[in-house]
Formats: structure tokens, C-alpha cells, sequence
């Protein structure tokens, strides 16, 4: 098998499409009033990163941040073989009661990791709000769970195609691949 | 896409047939599981739908609510039988007992066992997973996880450390657990007690044997000190509990000449003035109550690691896409 990587966005795209979600978010929430913004274990933790710093140089206040490991709420555990390693979630520290949480993912497929943690919040407290933003919107939802706020669009097809987020702590970049995979000719 | 930990495997019956790498990742799934029991809803899903007995031949309070929270928490359903009031004292035998419940359809089985060998022996026989929550003098697995992990917890490390297993070491499964898993992780192990409680063999465990307890105060970093069970006076191995407590009991005055502050680990239940003096067990070295609180997460990331997803269903997961 082998693989090819097709660049959908640079560095600079991402940036831009951060800094445009950002403005969303604050003209949706009418202001940062009550914001806090939770990446999804692990790349939504780095985009959620660069929204949040983003949104406090835009409007000079500080937002409180979290994140949500979804691993013990998957709906593919029973299926999954070995458990996946579990990283831990984390509270913003004024809590989520109340407060519009921007819930932040790199890539949105199936719904079901944004499904997760929604649960997972629900199970934490009762948020006033909760706003889920994308970098990649790639389709292919088997739940009726879509962002509020997307990053970009990208067509792929379910067999032999993926897109990766790549960001400067994992990956050593930041960049939107789109990734292809040629099964064996034989 | 996503990282696994190593697999364990169907049961934990003790730490010596896992590897450093199994070990360590129970420890480090422990670490996210302390959290929940912070949280106002002290719950995940992630064992909805498993069935657990708690299957304790032998009176247990700690462990058995410790196993019962870490399972509650995990949203597993738990059926508690103590063997006193079930039909193990009509003289059912363990393997009956066992089918028995499996006949009505379970996943798990914690069991707590007077016999060294009864998990090994029950794991071999059934389907569903087993872990030992104490068979006899031979291990007691989850209480040697959660004594590293507040070790670690507090000295940030256990390789290089140098630890002391103080007291009847001759009958306690905590040190066999101890001592294998410690080893494993790299650090150095003692054990001190009266010569006829620690077991004539223990060096070729590749622990190091004190005979007075002022030399391992002298070279542990930490002590774990065993409790002293009452009937081992009746049976003639040690002549009194004052002489015990006066020549191995550890005490604020001896722990005072030790060259560094060394951190206190008890499995509990203490006997005070016994093996360890109230000054001790409350003072600031202590961290008994720092171990029960780890107990529960550690047998969490236990049941969370068992309960794993079966390998023949992966692949069909793998053609359905990720999550």
C-alpha cells in the first residue's frame, strides 16, 4: 500500500481560516462574556490554542481554556481491540456552568468523537452553550451532528482518502494534507 | 490513528508474569482515572453494560469498596457476594461457584481467596476476566500498583528508589506483589522483619534482607510497613506485640535518625502501637490515605484495560471507519 499527500492548506491558510473562525465566534457569542474554548484530545487541543490566543488579541481579554480526552466515551470500545491510552480531560478552571463553551476539533468526520464529548461535558455540568468549531469539515456524518463554525470544506470520498491536521507540537507543522491511499495492484 | 496500551491480557493475577511495560501502563491509565473521582458526577461510560461480581471468600472492607467504587464509576453493574452468607459455606466448590455465575451471564470476577493459587486456578477455568484481589500469601496485585503509583505520586520516580518492606513479609501477599512489581520498575528492594516472618529464600528474589530495622531506616527511601495480623502471635512467631512494636515498630524517634525524610506507606488495616506508631501514621510523611484514594483509580485503569475490545471485532471496526 502505498500513500500520497496532496497540501489542501499551508501554514498561512490555517492561520487565516483560524483568525476568520475566531471573528465568528465572538459575533455569534455577541462578545467573550462567559467564553471558554475546549480542544478535543489531541490536535482540536492545538487549534483550540490558536483560536483562543487569537480571540484574546483580537478583543484584549483572557479566555479560560480546557480539554476533553473522549476515550472512555467512544461508542467503538467493544470493537477497538487494544484500549486506547487514556490523556485526561480537563475543566476550564471556572468550570463550564453557565459558560458557552467553544468546543474545538481538528477534523470533523462521522459526529460520533463530537458526540462524545458532548456527553462527556453533559456528564461535567450544565454549559449555557456549546459552539462546535472545525478546522476541516470533511462530511461523511453518521450522526446528525454538525459544526457551527468550519475552517474549510474538503471533498473527500470514504475509501482510500483522509485528512490530516498537522500541527508544530506532533508534527513539526502547521498544514491540512489530504491524504491518499493506492491499495496494492496486483 | 489513535495510540494503544499494551494489552494485558485476559486476567491480572499477580505483577510477576507482567512486563515493565504493562506495569507502566496501568500506572499511567491510572493517572487520567484520578480525575473522575474529582468530578460532581463521579462517572464514566465506559463500562456500561459489564457485569462484575465481587467474589470475597475472606472479610475485606477497604478493597472490596475500593473495587466497588472503581467499578461504579466506570458504569459497570456489580453483584457483591461475601462467601459467609452464599452457598460456598453449603460446601459448593470454587469451580461450581464460578460456572454458576457465569451461567447467568457475566464479564468479570474480582475475587479475594484464603488459598495462594485460587485466581491462577479460576482464570484457567472461565471465560471471563479474573483479577485477584488477594489469593492467600501469593499476591495481591492491584494493592502493589497502587503502592507505586503513590510512591511515584509523591518521589516522582521508582527507578534508583530504595524500598523497605517492613514486617511479616513471610505471610503477606502485599509483599509479593511489592517486591516483583518494584523490581520490575527498577528499584531497589529490602525487606526487614523477625527472622521467623521473613521467608528464607527472599534473596534469591533479589531483595536485600536487614535484620534490625534502624539499618533499613538508615538505607530506604521508603518504607512500607506490613501490618502485624494478630493471630501470627498466637501461633508462636512473635512473642509479644509490645516486644514487636519495641524492636520492629516504626516510631518518630526511629524515623528521626534517618539520613533523609522517608515517605510511610501502610496497606492497611493499622494496628497503632503495633507495627507503626499514631505519630508516624499521621505524621507528614505518611501517605496512607494518599494510597486508599489511588487505590480506586488503579483498579479503575485495571477493569478499563481488561475489559478491552475483543481483536477479532477490530478489523470490522477498522473497514467501518474511526470514530
Amino acid at each position: 500500500m502505498s500513500t500520497e499527500r496532496i497540501p489542501v492548506m499551508d501554514d498561512t491558510a490555517v492561520r487565516r481560516a483560524v483568525a476568520r473562525m475566531a471573528r465568528e465566534i465572538v459575533e455569534k457569542t455577541g462578545g467573550t462574556q462567559g467564553l471558554a474554548v475546549m480542544g478535543i484530545h489531541r490536535r482540536g487541543i492545538q487549534i483550540a490554542d490558536l483560536l483562543r490566543s487569537e480571540i484574546e488579541s483580537a478583543e484584549g481579554v483572557r479566555i479560560p481554556s480546557g480539554s476533553v480526552d473522549i476515550s472512555l466515551y467512544r461508542d467503538d470500545l467493544e470493537a477497538i481491540g487494544p484500549r486506547p491510552i487514556v490523556g485526561g480531560s480537563e475543566l476550564p478552571p471556572s468550570g463550564i456552568d453557565g459558560k458557552t463553551i467553544v468546543l474545538v476539533d481538528d477534523v470533523q468526520h462521522t459526529g460520533r468523537t463530537a458526540r462524545a464529548a458532548l456527553n462527556e461535558l453533559m456528564d461535567w455540568g450544565r454549559p449555557g452553550r456549546i459552539l462546535l468549531c472545525v478546522l476541516v469539515d470533511r462530511g461523511g456524518r453518521e450522526l446528525p451532528i454538525q459544526p457551527d463554525i468550519v475552517g474549510r470544506g474538503v471533498e473527500v470520498l470514504e475509501k482510500h482518502q483522509s485528512v490530516e491536521v498537522l500541527v508544530p507540537e506532533l508534527d513539526g507543522r502547521l498544514g491540512v494534507d489530504l491524504v491518499l491511499t493506492y491499495p496494492e495492484v496486483t | 490513528m489513535n495510540q494503544t496500551a499494551p494489552a494485558l491480557g485476559k486476567d491480572l493475577v499477580g505483577l510477576e508474569p507482567l512486563s515493565r511495560e504493562q506495569i507502566l501502563a496501568i500506572l499511567d491509565t491510572a493517572e487520567p482515572f484520578k480525575e473522575i473521582s474529582e468530578r460532581r458526577i463521579k462517572k464514566v461510560p465506559v463500562l456500561r453494560g459489564k457485569t462484575i461480581v465481587n467474589l470475597f471468600f475472606e472479610a475485606s472492607t477497604r478493597t472490596r469498596v475500593s473495587f466497588e467504587f472503581a467499578e461504579n464509576r466506570l458504569s459497570a453493574d456489580t453483584v457483591n457476594i461475601a462467601a459467609a452468607q452464599s452457598s460456598v459455606s453449603k460446601g459448593e466448590t470454587l469451580v461450581d461457584t464460578a460456572r454458576n455465575l457465569e451461567a447467568m451471564r457475566i464479564d468479570m470476577v474480582v475475587m479475594r481467596h484464603g488459598s495462594s493459587g485460587a485466581a491462577r486456578f479460576l482464570a484457567e477455568r472461565i471465560p471471563s476476566n479474573v483479577i485477584n484481589a488477594g489469593d492467600g500469601s501469593h499476591e495481591h496485585p492491584t494493592q502493589g500498583l497502587l503502592d507505586m503509583l503513590t510512591i511515584r505520586d509523591h518521589l516522582g520516580r521508582i527507578e534508583g528508589l530504595k524500598v523497605c518492606i517492613v514486617g511479616d513479609v513471610l505471610h503477606s501477599r502485599v509483599a509479593r506483589s511489592n517486591i516483583f512489581g518494584l523490581l520490575k520498575l527498577g528499584a531497589q528492594v529490602a525487606v526487614c522483619g523477625p527472622p521467623t516472618l521473613v521467608p528464607r529464600n527472599v534473596r534469591s528474589l533479589g531483595v536485600e534482607v536487614f535484620t534490625r530495622v534502624e539499618d533499613a531506616i538508615q538505607w530506604a527511601d521508603v518504607l512500607n510497613i506490613l501490618r502485624l495480623q494478630l493471630e501470627r502471635m498466637e501461633a508462636g512467631y512473635v512473642p509479644s506485640l509490645r516486644e514487636y512494636n519495641r524492636i520492629w515498630g516504626i516510631s518518630r524517634a526511629r524515623l528521626e535518625r534517618a539520613p533523609r525524610d522517608i515517605l510511610v506507606l501502610h496497606p492497611g488495616p493499622m494496628n497503632r502501637g503495633v507495627e507503626i506508631d499514631s505519630d508516624v501514621a499521621d505524621g507528614p510523611q505518611s501517605v496512607i490515605l494518599n494510597q486508599v484514594t489511588n487505590g480506586v483509580a488503579v483498579r479503575m485503569a485495571v477493569l478499563y484495560l481488561l475489559a478491552g475490545g475483543q481483536p477479532e471485532r477490530a478489523e470490522a471496526a477498522k473497514q467501518g471507519g474511526e470514530a
